[in-house]
């Protein structure tokens, strides 16, 4: 069922992506407009902002827009790689060390020059990375505090410079600040123009590449085996980092960018255990968080769009950490919940098997006083692992000569013999293979008679040529008992028909 | 457009005379403030940057944001305690989260961090904003500090003798608490930093150790944000330690180190800044790094140079 809902998420993803792309293309013949600020449509009603946001007519809304879908999608491609290579601060510490870059460009440009300050920034931020490999390789100091020193030390040099350009009589200086908080509402045609080019130059280098990214992140060994220069790789992805980093600077902010980057890939990441699936899956969260974030800061008068991006990817990642199919939390919770349920009743309906085979297997119904006597607990303790198993539909209480006794219908009588098979078979295999005393091998029968299954307790079987007795001389459910108690039960749903193993 | 044409001239008796003849009573608390900051930061540093938890620092620093507006909204003042405990709660909740998401998921710490601290610090812009009006806080002294302003503070009279600013009063007695905590604890600080199975076997729990670091690391890291601001604390948290640990393989050296350090680069800072006219907080972390890149270079038995003559 869980693998069910999977693919439909995944159909359903395949879907969006076509949407987005859609959207995309349009937004991109579309996007020739000038800069403003989305609080200056302060007068004008909720609803009123929703019918414009999805009627799409307003050209500021569709380079906002267009922005936001870009930096996600550039964002959620690169920051899957990031993550998985255990990087995820590389981007935090590279947004902060383009800061000098970026006044530098500045300085340099006299102006808010977007490809004067583009180039300053991504000179500055691989000068980081690189400064970072360096300490790391020379010194004894660790990643985390190499990335950030070079981070501080960076931000700082940038904090002086931008005080310092803030202070001179240089032209339009306005709009610097925007690279510490970012504010999308404030991109120009060419500021998106230049994120569309980043975004389909990352898509493209990482599809040409696919196969070297993908082997460099996971086995760096097998990797070097195939001949890939894996320093070149790192660099190249670094460079693509820098980029995404730089244009998403001005949108979301010097603080945000990182969690761009890391957020919807490790959403993706709790999501899939493959890799082109949790590339395109981050792309699409990054997408989506980018389109509501525009979404939210569109309809209140003085929202920031890139804090909302970020806690629209939040969400995201809250739902996935708790309700993904295979590594949420809620599921986790329920797998462990099924897995002690099912322990439990299989100790239940193994006591039960022990009692009816210390009675020769005599009679259908087992005494829950008799039950409680092999299971050393209370009758109270004893009634609730059977209400636990009547309410699994494993069996049914009737009272037979006004006690109260316990009969097994054909399910479970099959998981006591798979049980109770499992077990001696565990502790025939421990004592004749392992060379175990006979009398040590109960305990650890105990857990693992839970988790055999059916491949490996053919292979037992097979090891042992087909045994009958177990190293205490009980006899062993065999593959064609378990069989017969399904087959010939002559009424499925009423306890009767069980006959002894091997009879 | 040439970027040395910002650059005011220099001149000694201006830059480094000046502030003490003409203003000292401004620059000696600017001076003071910057190093109770980095000298706080730095001791405790140095057992963060062993413990490789460099960037909890950072991920702190930047999650006081939500928790100093929730506390004045929730408050409508701007008094010190209310912001202090809101950063606290801020900060407490910042370490447990990553280590909730960490342990809990197949994420990794360092994305978990990554995670947690820009949510929080989004969420923080986000109330900013919507409460813009009402919130008298700049989003720019979270970045920056506001080191400059520490003398125009209210000040209190300390036994009688000196008049100090409340901030600087304020930061040098959590100082002197992190001096006397790392004293006081400094075995266990120790071992269970270098060695948490030793720690385990000699009656040290490396968890309490562990949750007393974050703890002292939030109240240091809030109270040093005034003045520095959200990622120069990083700065002081690292360079210092790191610096130090250049030069020395001895634990109390490196403590000492640290001091002198921290001395050094917020005087120099002051005076950079002066000369500048930037960011005081943004030239003190020039001046540090400046100085371990010095460390990194000339450090007599690791520092490159040595390391190159000795190949």
């Amino acid at each position: 069922m869980m693998s069910v809902s999977c693919k439909t998420g995944y159909m359903n993803g395949y879907r969006f992506l076509i949407r987005f792309g859609l959207i995309l293309t349009v937004l991109t013949l579309a996007a020739n407009a000038r800069a403003a600020k989305i609080s200056d449509l302060e007068s004008i009603e909720f609803g009123e902002q929703l019918v414009r946001f999805f009627s799409m007519e307003d050209e500021l809304l569709r380079t906002v827009l267009l922005g936001s879908l870009c930096l996600g999608l550039c964002c959620g491609l690169l920051g899957s790689f990031i993550v998985v290579r255990k990087l995820s601060l590389v981007g935090d510490a590279l947004s902060h060390a383009v800061l000098p870059g970026v006044a530098i460009g500045f300085i340099v440009a006299g102006h808010k020059d977007p490809l004067a300050i583009f180039i300053g920034a991504i000179v500055a931020g691989l000068a980081g990375t690189v400064l970072v490999n360096l300490i790391k390789s020379t010194t004894h100091i660790k990643e985390d505090s190499s990335l950030g020193m070079v981070l501080a030390g960076f931000y700082g040099l940038g904090i002086v410079l931008i005080t310092m350009v803030q202070k001179a009589s240089i032209g339009n200086k306005a709009g610097l600040d925007k690279f510490l908080f970012g504010q999308v509402a404030a991109l120009s045609s060419k500021e998106v123009t230049i994120m569309a080019v980043i975004t389909v130059l990352s898509l493209v280098v990482i599809g040409l590449f696919y196969k070297q990214f993908l082997v460099g992140s996971f086995d760096a060994a097998y990797s070097k085996a195939l001949g890939i220069p894996a320093q070149f790789f790192h660099y190249l992805l670094m460079l693509l980092l820098a980029f995404a980093v730089v244009i998403s600077l001005q949108a979301v902010g010097a603080v945000l960018v990182s969690a761009m980057l890391i957020i919807p890939a490790s959403s993706a990441y709790l999501l899939t255990d493959r890799m082109h699936r949790m590339l395109i899956l981050s792309c699409l969260f990054g997408m989506g968080s980018g389109a509501m974030g525009a979404f939210f800061s569109f309809l209140g008068p003085n929202l920031p769009t890139g804090p909302l991006m970020v806690i629209a990817a939040s969400t995201v990642f809250a739902a996935s950490f708790f309700l993904s199919p295979k590594h949420g939390l809620v599921s986790r919770w329920l797998r462990f919940r099924d897995r002690t349920r099912r322990i439990r009743n299989e100790n239940t309906v193994k006591a039960i098997y022990h009692v009816r085979e210390k009675n020769y297997f005599e009679g259908e119904g087992v005494d829950i006083d008799a039950l409680a006597a092999r299971l050393k607990e209370t009758r109270k303790a004893t009634l609730l692992r059977v209400k636990f198993l009547t309410d699994a539909n494993l069996g049914d209480v009737k009272e037979v000569d006004g006690n109260k006794n316990i009969f097994l219908n054909p399910e479970g009588w099959l998981m006591a013999c798979t049980v109770v098979r499992n077990h001696r078979l565990w502790e025939l295999y421990l004592t004749n293979e392992a060379e175990f005393e006979a009398d040590h091998v109960h305990e650890d029968a105990e857990k693992i008679e839970h988790m055999l299954g059916e491949e490996t307790v053919r292979q037992l079987e097979r090891l042992l040529d087909f045994p009958r007795k177990d190293p205490h001389g009980k006899l062993i459910p065999s593959l064609a008992d378990l069989q017969r108690t399904l087959t010939h039960s002559p009424r499925k749903n009423e306890p009767s028909g069980y006959r002894m193993p091997h009879s | 457009m040439n970027i040395f044409q910002n650059i005011p001239p220099f001149d000694f008796h201006e830059v480094f005379v000046m502030p003490w003849t003409e203003f000292g009573d401004v620059f000696i608390w600017i001076f003071v403030m910057g190093f109770l900051v980095t000298a706080a930061c730095g001791m405790l540093g140095s057992f963060i940057v062993w413990r490789q938890m460099a960037l909890v620092g950072d991920a702190i620093s930047h999650s006081v944001l939500p928790g100093i507006v929730v506390a004045f909204l929730l408050t409508q003042s701007r008094g010190t305690l209310p912001m202090f405990f809101g950063a606290l709660v801020a900060g407490i909740l910042t370490t447990t989260l990553i280590e909730f998401i960490h342990t809990k998921s197949r994420v990794k710490t360092d994305a978990a961090l990554g995670i947690v601290f820009t949510t929080l610090f989004a969420i923080g812009v986000v109330l900013i904003s919507m409460y813009g009006e009402n919130v008298d806080l700049d989003t720019d002294c979270v970045l920056y500090g506001e080191i400059e302003y520490v003398s125009q503070d209210l000040t209190v009279s300390l036994f009688g003798l000196f008049d100090v600013p409340v901030q600087v009063a304020r930061m040098g007695a959590v100082a002197f608490c992190v001096m006397l905590l790392i004293v006081f604890f400094y075995k266990q600080l120790l071992v269970s930093s270098f060695d948490p199975g030793l720690a385990r076997s000699i009656g040290i729990n490396p968890a309490i150790v562990h949750h007393g670091l974050m703890l002292l690391l939030s109240i240091t890291v809030v109270s040093a944000f005034e003045a520095v601001g959200a990622i120069l604390v990083i700065a002081m948290l690292i360079f210092p330690a790191t610096t130090a640990s250049m030069l020395s393989d001895r634990m109390p050296i490196i403590l000492g180190l640290t001091v002198v350090i921290s001395a050094i680069s917020s005087l120099l800072g002051v005076h950079l800044a002066l000369w500048l006219d930037v960011s005081t907080a943004g030239a003190m972390s020039v001046v540090v790094s400046t100085l371990f890149g010095l460390a990194w270079m000339f450090s007599p038995n690791r520092g490159l140079l040595v390391l190159a003559m000795r190949r």
